[in-house]
């Protein structure tokens, strides 16, 4: 068990992978880091720099404070579980599972007794003499998980392990790693692009974009004090209401209402302005940041209806505002009246992105 | 020589160990053979000089520009790969679209058609001897019987009916191997082409015309390129069944190459129609790989 | 029109079914005529193999003979040492093959995997090479074959063989290996295998399949080779059987023995007509995978 620590990790010029510009990252012990990001945002480079199965051009890879930028993949005691599984599909389960250990020499009797207890906490018992090609999709993905915890490595690695399952399936396993991780020490770093999964399972998550991190922080900050544009509008489902507004004076000009800016040094020309849909209500006679304007969609998704809103406005173009309203809650005559509660809008610079509020500065560690 | 520190260093290093025995064997066989051709064409080695090379710089290549046999074998190579290839590609286009149709026991039908393509050239040219034979020959039988000629030919003592018979022969051993590229090509092309151009109104010629022959061209391309190779060094076929004649009517390239070295131990000589051979067929493949390199840049827009 | 794709059979027609299935028809005349092609000389040969002398000299030719008989058949394993030759051409092949694929499957794997610097000129070379006709290295060779003192013996034959085909071995078996999911490799690597050994217990497993293909027609390329075996091995007991049964002659120059070379030609195909039968499927995917991925 170890800390990883990545530096300046750099991956440039190589034809067929996608690039990384620079990424520094941290996973302590337990800790359990999600890289999230869109596809070609170099998460998977990263993690497999970290593997050994990329070379960085630049910067160092360090476990429990050793240099292993350059060792051999099989020497770095990290294991990893593969977004396709990667079984060796000519050995049965109980081989696929003991094939990392025959290689260390692990005497015979220990490997017997690490597989049968690997099989037990996985529930693969049964499938022990089958081969992969005899399994459903969920049970090979229990084997996959299970050849990397029977390694007793010294970090996990997961790529995208449930994107290959369906819906339903899932949701379960993710409750399924999320305890199985929970018992182990080692450092886990998992890549995803599904935020849903990095929310639950993480302890920590990092947002890349075009090579770079963009926010390192755990979870529900991440949701609650996007570090800037990308992070706001790649996390979370229905995507944060962003707004390019102009401003006068102390306030910001969304359609015909005055929404106060908090106080920042400088009063730019314009503004982003960020709300998340469910921080939207309909407006109470008590509220202060009111804004006024017709319904011209609906979308009922269950348990809300996502309501969009074209905010009335008198001299410039109609901006929208979603809102996910209680499908109880009831508005007339197509117009409606919504309240942007201050402690939920989130400010961001127009040019580089960043958010404007002292206290959401990009927590990226040095 | 590799940077073993690197990953990719040891990976370079581990590809080159495994690279390297099938090199040498390459090298070994292919390599040093072509080389010493050329270092040897610029020798006399002959019974003249007792088998010792003699220096002689280019008298070899002026030689071969006086040597009518020599001559003769060329055209006679480029008539035989050319109109071998030619009729191979059109009947293999042909057998191919009819094995890419529905019907019974197509499977059966596929498998037989591969089966003059893998039997032993020398056994096959043996066969057909027999099939042309002037006395007992099937085919005199059956133009006979037919009533199409009244006494029997001699068709491998005739020059060009000699030529024909060896042409038939090697269009029938190596057609299969022309279906069978030209039928997968078939076989990849999309039936949605054909079905959303017959609702435009298009004929099945046309069909054939617009769809099929353009995305069939790179197979076609590759399939007479190696057949054009083949059948210009064709060695085994003609010297089972004409053994070059009648008065070297059917002698090819190669097989002058192999009477000059093993039946007047010619060597230098035949060194210097090696290398002369090796350079056409280079400058042929490169012109066709040119085009085929054109046409993949063309087509695979709209694959 | 035959030769339409078959597709077009699924056009809408006109109405009214009662109409003569011309498509059908010109099909199977079709399918009928490209089998008598393909398979006529074959059996021809078959047949005067089995005929008795007269019959295979009586004019007008005997198409459906009363009397069969083995005469031609046994004459070659009592007259001359046929057995020799079939073992001969057996052994060259099977060594040949084994060894075009212990030497093709690791450099194959190499360039399809590993980019080493240089495999594209490697590789270049090597579809250039495919198209040599043995008639270009033969003197080279035969300087060789003396040096090493390599005349009539097997090796003479083993290493050029082996060489002819590796040019395909190694294109069939990169493009196969360029097919396998690269997971499991890196898979296997993380797991701590080095290239050797994932290579001998990973991959190897799973190209079976593929190396079976190739393998057979190494095989058959092996068997049917005839200029080198025709020139550097003159000991009879060392011949191949193309090279036998073309070198068969008559006691007299005017006697040639067509029953014997028919049956010799029957022998001699004979192996491959079983591989064609076995693995027809086979033989067509590696034929397209190396011609057409190359």
């Amino acid at each position: 068990m170890a800390r990883l620590e990545l530096k300046n990790l750099n991956k440039t010029f190589s034809p067929k992978v996608i690039p990384v510009k620079d990424v520094s990252l941290t996973v302590e012990d337990g800790e359990f880091l999600t890289l999230l990001g869109p596809s070609g945002c170099g998460k998977s480079t990263v993690l497999r720099m970290i593997a050994g199965l990329e070379e960085p051009t630049r910067g160092q890879i360090r476990l429990g404070g050793e240099d292993i930028t350059f060792r051999r993949p099989g020497d770095r005691n990290m294991a990893m579980v593969f977004q396709s599984y990667a079984l060796y599909p000519h050995m049965t389960v109980s081989e696929n599972l003991a094939s990392g250990l025959k290689l260390k020499n692990i005497p015979r009797a220990e490997i017997k007794q690490r597989v049968a207890e690997v099989a037990q906490l996985l529930g693969l018992e049964e499938l022990l003499n089958r081969k992969p090609g005899q399994m459903s999709g969920g049970q090979r993905q229990r084997v996959a998980v299970g050849r990397a915890l029977v390694r007793q490595a010294q970090v996990f690695l997961l790529d995208e392990p449930l994107s290959n399952l369906d819906a339903l399936l899932r949701e379960r396993v993710r409750a399924d790693l999320k305890q199985i991780f929970a018992t182990q020490k080692a450092p886990v770093v998992y890549v995803t692009h599904d935020q849903t999964e990095a929310m639950t399972l993480s302890s920590k998550v990092a947002v890349l974009n075009n090579g770079y991190v963009q926010q390192l922080a755990p979870p529900d900050r991440i949701y609650s004090h996007p570090a800037n544009l990308f992070v706001a509008g790649f996390v979370g489902s229905p995507q944060m209401n962003l707004l390019t507004l102009p401003c006068r004076g102390r306030y910001a000009l969304l359609g015909d209402f005055q929404i106060p800016l908090l106080d920042i040094p400088t009063v730019p020309p314009q503004i982003v302005l960020g709300i998340r849909p469910e921080n939207v209500r309909i407006a109470q006679p008590e509220d202060e940041h009111i804004i006024q304007g017709r319904v011209f969609l609906v979308e009922h998704l269950g348990m809300h209806n996502l309501v969009s809103v074209r905010v009335n406005s008198s001299h410039s173009e109609p901006q929208t505002v979603r809102a996910l309203l209680p499908t109880d809650q009831v508005w007339s005559n197509e117009e409606i009246t919504l309240a942007l509660p201050p402690q939920s809008i989130h400010w961001f610079d127009v040019e580089s992105g960043d958010s404007l509020v002292g206290r959401q500065r990009v927590e990226t560690m040095s | 020589m590799f940077n073993t520190k690197t990953i990719r260093g040891r990976e370079q290093r581990t590809a080159w160990i495994l690279i390297v025995p099938a090199l040498l064997m390459l090298l070994f066989v292919f390599g040093y053979p072509i080389l010493r051709a050329f270092w040897l064409s610029l020798f006399t080695q002959n019974l003249g000089t007792r088998l010792q090379p003699v220096f002689s710089g280019f008298d070899n290549y002026s030689r071969m520009a006086g040597d009518g046999r020599f001559w003769q074998s060329f055209w006679v190579t480029i008539i035989f790969t050319v109109s071998s290839v030619v009729l191979e590609l059109i009947l293999g286009l042909a057998i191919a679209l009819i094995l890419n149709q529905k019907f019974f026991g197509r499977g059966l039908v596929r498998t037989s058609a591969i089966i003059p393509w893998a039997l032993p050239t020398a056994l096959i040219g043996l066969a057909w001897a027999w099939i042309f034979n002037d006395q007992f020959g099937i085919v005199n039988d059956i133009l006979l019987r037919l009533g199409i000629i009244n006494t029997g030919i001699n068709w491998l003592g005739d020059p060009t009916l000699a030529m024909f018979a060896v042409i038939f022969a090697d269009v029938w051993k190596t057609t299969p191997f022309i279906s069978i590229l030209l039928l997968a090509g078939l076989q990849s092309i999309s039936p949605d082409l054909y079905e959303a151009h017959s609702i435009d109104g298009a004929t099945p010629w046309q069909n054939f015309r617009q769809i099929t022959l353009p995305l069939l061209l790179p197979q076609i391309l590759i399939a007479m390129l190696f057949r054009f190779a083949q059948a210009f060094g064709v060695f085994d076929l003609i010297q089972v069944m004409t053994g070059g004649g009648p008065g070297g009517a059917t002698e090819v390239v190669s097989l002058y190459i192999y009477s000059t070295v093993m039946r007047y131990l010619d060597f230098g000589y035949g060194a210097a129609l090696v290398v002369v051979t090796f350079l056409l067929l280079i400058l042929a493949v490169a012109i066709a790989s040119l085009l085929l390199n054109k046409l993949r840049a063309r087509t695979s827009g709209t694959t | 029109m035959t030769a339409t794709p078959e597709v077009v059979s699924t056009t809408p027609r006109q109405a009214g079914g009662a109409k003569i299935p011309w498509r059908k028809i010109l099909t199977t005349i079709a399918v009928i005529l490209v089998v008598i092609f393909c398979l006529a000389p074959v059996m021809w040969q078959v047949l005067t193999s089995f005929k008795v002398n007269e019959d295979i000299a009586a004019v007008p030719t005997v198409y459906f003979p009363t009397r069969y008989t083995l005469d031609h058949y046994i004459e070659l394993f009592v007259r001359r040492p046929f057995w020799r030759y079939i073992l001969n051409s057996a052994f060259v092949s099977i060594v040949s093959t084994a060894l075009a694929l212990t030497l093709g499957a690791p450099a194959s794997y190499a360039l399809a995997r590993l980019r080493p610097w240089g495999g594209k000129v490697i590789l270049a070379g090597i579809l250039i090479v495919t198209l040599f006709p043995g008639i270009l290295l033969f003197i080279g060779l035969l300087e060789i074959i003396q040096q090493l003192g390599w005349g009539n013996n097997y090796l003479a034959l083993i290493v050029p063989y082996t060489a002819i085909n590796l040019p395909l071995t190694i294109l069939v078996l990169r493009s196969f290996f360029e097919q396998l999911p690269k997971d499991l490799e890196d898979s296997a690597r993380v797991d701590g295998y080095n290239t050797f050994q994932m290579l001998w217990q990973i991959l190897l497993p799973m190209t079976l399949p593929a190396l079976v293909t190739t393998g057979i027609l190494t095989f058959i390329f092996a068997w049917n080779e005839f200029i080198f075996a025709l020139t550097f091995i003159t000991r009879e007991e060392l011949k191949t059987i193309p090279v036998a049964a073309a070198q068969l002659g008559g006691a007299s120059v005017f006697e040639i023995p067509y029953g014997p070379i028919a049956a010799a030609t029957v022998l001699g195909t004979l192996p491959l007509v079983l591989l064609v039968l076995f693995f027809q499927r086979k033989i067509v995917q590696g034929l397209t995978a190396g011609a057409v991925k190359g």
